[in-house]
């Protein structure tokens, strides 16, 4: 857990959430996909950390093991073999996991009130205990990571280890990387890092090198350096212009308050109705038919014919228009 | 039968059923359910609402259960639709009636045409609620959690729940003047509660419905016997 004081957004909230520590630096974790090797250190590192588990699972044919994220598997190897332009195979490793969103389509969505909390130094985390498990932040998610855990109807991510970054260390797949393919510290430093390797693998013949920061989020805080910056569909379809859904944003956006000032206004407006107009009182006998009453009445009347058929204005006078 | 055995009010006006009991309960389980299904799904559409999840129990039984319940209001919306789409069908009566809603608003009631069983905002409310009710259903199996959502593509599921949202907006708006139009026209609540109107209150409001009716239970008007049972249902 971070710093309670220090949140910049909390989900289903519209009040300011607690702002009063200053001078928080935005952090960021720096992924290097061209270094990764796919050891898988910083998998077992991360469930090692977090005490997470996950089940023996299947072998999909791949290096992909497990094959998902799952509520216990918060992060993993995604192997891509990509033939380039020259006909070479490349190993395209990805470590997928939460993206930590400056705009968290999660946080978006979610209804429960501090579910999803987005401090100030940009880690957006899960609060389990107040998650109801409806699922909506995997509905809001660009990036498709959360996962319902089956067990407790809870939705569990990365946290980017935020126990430990509030006290000053790492995050626990960092500590552990043995290519320094990952690394952690403020956005601002990662971002110069990342120049630094793009400069490198474009001078290695990747002339398409680039960082992985996507605009349409706000910017991440777990960022990558990629050596097909144009082409990110190819690292296991990372998205290359990921941004919160329009009927996400429809739907969590304008729709939320003009449809409940609506409702409001509808009700209201009965209220004033009956202030002004009043209600239809039950009617007399005598005022629907006449002083002699119904018998009289209906001894005087033929009756219309059955509703279906067109109304003969001529022969109720008592209940037709001008 | 002697014609001063029929039902009669406190104020000795002769009563006619309007909506037999099974009509009364399928409705009353309606409402029941649509309220907690409002209530509960404010809850998770705006974070003022948020509160009112505590009516199911708090907000993840609301979570839980608020499927469950919109399935069951479902089935006893369509057991209710089917049986009365008949009735709800328009009349050439009812185009007058609408272009004289400023009359039927301001209460001056001799100068409407004559309309049959439901007047043309009931029908406006049925056929609403007709188009509203599948939809929620449709789109609320979609982003159903843990059960059907993750059977579909997330963008189905995005589109599925602002479909939610904006159908439940409908049915909710309409639910709410039809909660006013029945404060507003005595007689009616007490008919969906136990069945019955005057004869003065269906001849007032819904002139064609009481003719038929009439007509039906009395081939002449002066006759001294009647067919007419309390609730042929129940």
């Amino acid at each position: 857990m971070s710093n309670p004081q220090n949140i910049l957004r909390r989900s289903a909230t519209t009040t300011t959430p607690p702002q009063g520590r200053h001078e928080v630096e935005p952090v960021a974790k720096l992924i290097d996909v061209s270094r990764c090797i796919g050891c898988k250190a910083c998998q077992v590192a991360c469930m090692e950390w977090n005490d997470v588990r996950d089940e023996v699972g299947i072998n999909g044919g791949t290096y992909n093991n497990p094959t998902d994220l799952t509520e216990n598997s918060w992060t993993v190897m995604r192997f891509t073999e990509h033939e380039n332009e020259q006909g070479d195979l490349e190993w395209l490793i990805r470590k997928d996991g939460c993206m930590h969103c400056a705009d968290p389509g999660c946080l978006t969505a979610c209804p429960a009130p501090g579910a999803i909390v987005q401090y100030a130094n940009g880690i957006v985390d899960f609060d389990s205990d107040k998650c109801i498990g409806c699922g909506y932040c995997v509905t809001g998610c660009p990036f498709d990571i959360p996962r319902i855990s089956e067990r407790d109807s809870k939705s569990y991510k990365c946290t980017l280890c935020s126990d430990r970054v509030s006290v000053g260390l790492e995050p626990a797949c960092v500590k552990t990387c043995p290519t320094g393919c990952i690394e952690f510290g403020s956005k601002a430093d990662m971002i110069t890092r990342a120049e630094q390797r793009v400069t490198e693998l474009k001078g290695r013949g990747f002339a398409e090198a680039g960082l992985y920061d996507p605009a349409g989020v706000g910017g991440t805080h777990v960022m990558y350096v990629l050596h097909h910056a144009d082409k990110p569909d190819l690292y296991a379809g990372l998205p290359e212009n990921p941004s919160i859904s329009p009927f996400v944003s429809a739907w969590k956006g304008p729709a939320k308050p003009i449809m409940s000032a609506i409702i409001g206004i509808t009700a209201f407006a009965g209220f004033m109705h009956y202030l002004t107009k009043g209600p239809k009182d039950e009617p007399l006998d005598e005022e629907v038919f006449g002083p002699e009453g119904e018998d009289a009445y209906l001894r005087e009347h033929t009756l219309s014919a059955p509703e279906t058929e067109p109304h003969e204005p001529g022969r109720r006078s008592d209940h037709e228009p001008r | 039968m002697n014609r001063d055995d029929e039902k009669r009010n406190r104020l000795g006006q002769r009563m006619m059923l309007r909506y037999p009991t099974s009509t009364r309960i399928n409705h009353w389980t309606m409402a029941l359910s649509f309220i907690l299904l409002a209530l509960s799904g404010l809850a998770f559409f705006h974070p003022a609402f948020f509160f009112l999840s505590h009516t199911l129990g708090g907000p993840v039984w609301a979570r839980i259960l608020h499927p469950f319940i919109g399935v069951v209001f479902f089935l006893l919306f369509a057991l209710m639709a089917v049986s009365h789409a008949g009735s709800n069908l328009p009349i050439r009566n009812d185009v007058r009636w609408m272009k004289q809603i400023k009359d039927v608003l301001a209460n001056r009631d001799e100068q409407v045409p004559p309309i049959g069983k439901y007047n043309p905002g009931q029908k406006l409310v049925f056929w609403l609620l007709v188009l509203c009710v599948p939809t929620l259903l449709i789109t609320g199996v979609l982003m159903w959690r843990p059960w059907f959502a993750g059977y579909f593509p997330v963008t189905v599921v995005r589109i599925a729940s602002l479909l939610h949202a904006l159908a439940s907006f409908g049915a909710i708006v309409t639910i709410v003047i039809h909660i006013y139009a029945a404060i507003w026209i005595k007689g009616s609540f007490g008919a969906m509660i136990r069945g019955f109107v005057t004869h003065a209150w269906a001849k007032h409001h819904h002139p064609l419905w009481y003719d038929d009716t009439i007509k039906r239970e009395r081939p002449r008007p002066d006759a001294k016997t009647s067919t007419k049972r309390d609730d042929p249902v129940a």
